[in-house]
């Protein structure tokens, strides 16, 4: 069944998993046994790749009591992120921590050192079309519970290290450390060969694991732009995504407007602050990083606030809609509010980065299994990357833990395959809704947006798929 | 009793000399479709590992198989059969296939059963610090978990084809190396050696054990009452004893072997002997004069389809079952009533 949901969106912008093999042909099948200084030192799981997902995972795999005793080894190609004191002003990246997420920081101990230090719940978020006057609010009914929380990346890294700081026994974390070859496993009957996943370093340290978690694709290796089928990112005609803290009246609701080049987001930081997202095209993401600050604030303003890309055909049929829907269920719906306006914007603020689309057809191999970016790469538009991720890493971090109690080899097909299944299922309905929401709202042709007019205010109308919506994206 | 003749003629049985394997039992579905197929469809969802096995049957060939002394629980037979499948144990779309995911039933019911009656138990090593006997271990399916679950485990078979390749697989293992060893030997010389060292020092004896497992064994053996005396002197006062196997009921003759090795092919002809089967009833009463005590009998099931298996109330085709050794010695035992009386 996951097979036919997979035939359906491998189109163009995949990630295969041939890009392992293809590491494997090109180092063909040496034996890299005969480096015996760390022949005796096996790890059970070593994750390639740090970052929000990588450091979560090191910890969660720490924390499991079944894993105890055991090995395991988080490579890191930066530096090691300390965060004593919160800065004053706010990073550039954010990210937007579902519920299901923070259940998951909190299971590992990281989500008081967020609390403690920065971060800014909201309940309720508006979206909304530029093309016509349709718009679909989410909130919580009570306002007691968040829908979600946004968080600098900084902070959710800074926290899951201070976390990763008091597991030294079970945890070891390499910081500076890029790999630079994966050796796969060998059948262990021929001469020399290994049977373990040997990753070798820049520094010339080779080390071998019997699963290797997988984080992030090297840039190269990657394909798929997000528009334009496939080609590499940083040819034009591809997306990117400006990001900037914006400094605005009082703040606590998510923004998000449909253009149709881009969504354009803001989310509270703070009650004056707040995150700027614009995915556009490469062309016009250069055009608006040459702008003053002045002349951008006035960009970010008319995005948000004008009306120019409306026609008469469709805010008249919009309105008859309306109309109609509030005869049927006079109660339901929610009057449009504006966004605060931007009154300034952070100085050298300004981040740009480009966009990719992907998905792995395979999440796992013998010994080998990818989480996060690795395995899915989506559209910010609805703001679940990080969340995925996650997803993944409780997933599999429970996965392993059973299969150590039932004394299987961690790198087994076995329940690596039920991960897959799993987290399939779950992700690759939210990408087909994230690539299907891009692609509709990407046009300003009449019988689009009057499609997504119609389809935007009916839904808005109906609180039970609102529900759903805002649980399925919950998790 | 008549369906069993019948069926016998029909059927034509009684076929000796084929390979032989692992024990696979099976329920008939109600819904034949295509079998093969289905087990074809898994096969290639699982392609993706990287055990080779032509590459290891080349390699063993290449090793000496010595033939081991014939002794009263071994049937000669049977050791054949086992020798010429040795290369495929580690195979897990292979012919023991039903015994790799067998695994994911009879360790946890060994783990829970040994922690309830152990309660110091660390974290992470379930079964740190017991001493283990896996009996007919053949490639070490079974042993391999329970060394990684913390237990100092002993595996003995007399096919020696099976040993080498049991040490061979987990001789890259670190991890096993220290807790886990092999032995081609039968339990009777297991127990005659053991006594050979009681009776000197008691230095490098591997016993007495807190458990010995004998899974899909006893089905294979020809003298069950030498077995039950060795593993009640092999066993310490307390310990436990696990035995899986098949039942001999009319359901059992018509699944696992009319149905396993003759239309669904799942197992190779001739792996079992309905003679060999043996009822929970009638397993007890021969380990009881022994010393053992049977706590619990828990009934298997086989599902073609997903080729994995789960518990069940019904013990007429496989089967589980925990006993455990008294804790004083049997001669005392038997004595006790005599003394009442």
């Amino acid at each position: 069944m996951h097979s036919l949901a997979k035939a359906a969106l491998v189109r163009n912008k995949f990630i295969q998993l041939q890009q392992l093999s293809s590491v494997s042909r090109i180092l063909g099948r040496r034996a890299v046994g005969t480096d015996t200084g760390d022949k005796d030192e096996v790890y059970d799981v070593v994750i390639s790749g740090g970052g929000m997902v990588g450091s979560a995972m090191a910890c969660s795999l720490g924390m499991q009591p079944n894993l105890e005793g055991r090995k395991i080894l988080l490579l890191e190609a930066g530096n090691k992120k300390v965060m004593d004191r919160v800065p004053d002003t706010y990073s550039t990246r954010v990210s937007s921590i579902s519920p299901g997420s923070a259940t998951l920081l909190n299971s590992i101990g990281a989500w008081d050192h967020i609390m403690k230090m920065r971060c800014k719940p909201y309940q309720k978020m508006q979206v909304w079309d530029a093309c016509s006057d349709a718009l679909i609010t989410f909130d919580k009914d009570d306002l007691q519970d968040e829908m979600a929380y946004i968080v600098e990346n900084d902070v959710v890294v800074a926290a899951l290290t201070r976390q990763l700081d008091s597991l030294p026994d079970i945890v070891k974390v390499k910081y500076r450390s890029r790999v630079v070859q994966y050796t796969w496993p060998t059948p262990y009957q021929s001469d020399g060969g290994v049977p373990w996943v040997q990753v070798t370093l820049a520094s010339g340290e080779t080390l071998s694991t019997r699963l290797l978690v997988g984080i992030v694709v090297a840039p190269h290796q990657t394909s798929g732009g997000c528009s334009s089928g496939v080609a590499p990112l940083q040819t034009s005609g591809g997306c990117s995504s400006r990001v900037a803290p914006l400094q605005t009246s009082k703040n606590n609701v998510a923004w998000q407007r449909f253009l149709p080049t881009g969504p354009i987001a803001m989310l509270p930081l703070s009650d004056t602050q707040s995150s700027l997202v614009w995915s556009t095209s490469h062309r016009q993401a250069e055009d608006l990083l040459a702008l003053d600050d002045e002349s951008f604030v006035d960009a970010v303003n008319s995005a948000f606030w004008s009306n120019e890309n409306q026609s008469e055909l469709v805010e008249t049929a919009g309105s008859l809609f309306r109309n109609a829907l509030s005869a049927l269920m006079p109660s339901a719906g929610s009057p449009r509010q504006l966004p605060p306006s931007v009154a300034g914007i952070g100085p050298k603020s300004r981040l740009s980065f480009p966009l990719g689309v992907g998905h792995a057809a395979e999440y796992i191999r013998h010994r080998v299994a990818l989480i996060g970016d690795a395995a899915h790469r989506v559209h910010p538009l609805a703001g679940q990357g990080a969340n995925l991720g996650f997803g993944d890493v409780a997933l599999l971090s429970q996965v392993l833990g059973s299969a150590a109690f039932d004394g299987k080899d961690l790198g087994a097909m076995q329940h690596l395959l039920e991960y897959e299944t799993e987290r399939q299922r779950h992700n690759l309905p939210m990408m087909a809704a994230i690539d299907l929401m891009k692609r509709l709202y990407s046009t300003n042709a009449a019988p689009a947006v009057l499609l997504r007019t119609f389809g935007l205010q009916a839904t808005n109308m109906l609180p039970p798929l609102k529900e759903q919506i805002i649980s399925f994206a919950s998790k | 009793m008549y369906s069993k003749k019948f069926g016998r003629i029909l059927l034509g049985f009684y076929s000796h000399n084929t390979n032989v394997s692992s024990v696979i039992k099976r329920r008939l579905a109600t819904c034949p479709f295509s079998w093969s197929s289905a087990c074809k469809h898994r096969k290639q969802l699982l392609q993706r590992t990287t055990i080779v096995s032509s590459e290891r049957s080349v390699l063993l060939c290449q090793m000496s198989s010595t033939q081991s002394a014939s002794n009263t629980t071994v049937d000669p037979e049977e050791v054949r059969r086992f020798q010429a499948l040795a290369s495929k144990w580690w195979d897990e779309q292979g012919e023991f296939a039903a015994l790799h995911s067998l695994n994911d039933l009879r360790v946890p019911f060994i783990r829970d059963n040994l922690m309830s009656l152990h309660r110091e138990c660390q974290p992470g090593r379930p079964l740190g610090g017991l001493k283990i006997l896996d009996v007919g271990c053949g490639g070490g399916l079974l042993t391999e978990p329970l060394a990684r679950l913390g237990g100092h485990v002993l595996g003995v078979d007399p096919v020696e084809n099976s040993i080498s390749l049991a040490r061979l697989h987990s001789s890259s293992d670190p991890e096993l190396g220290g807790r886990l060893r092999y032995r081609a030997c039968t339990v009777e010389e297991l127990l005659g050696s053991e006594e050979d060292v009681r009776g000197e020092e008691k230095e490098a004896g591997e016993g007495p054990f807190d458990a010995v497992v004998a899974s899909e064994v006893v089905e294979h053996l020809a003298d069950l009452e030498t077995f039950a005396f060795c593993c009640g002197h092999l066993i310490k006062p307390g310990g436990s004893l696990f035995i899986t196997t098949i039942n001999k009921t009319n359901l059992s003759y018509a699944l696992a072997i009319v149905a396993a090795e003759q239309i669904l092919r799942i197992v190779p002809q001739g792996t079992h002997d309905w003679d060999k089967f043996i009822s929970p009833a009638d397993l007890e009463r021969l380990l009881e004069p022994h010393g053992f005590s049977v706590l619990t009998v828990r009934g298997m099931l086989y599902n073609p389809v997903t080729g994995s298996w789960c518990w069940s109330d019904n013990t007429e085709i496989n089967y589980a079952l925990h006993a455990v050794k008294a804790a004083e010695e049997p001669p005392h035992r038997q004595a006790e009533p005599e003394g009442r009386a």
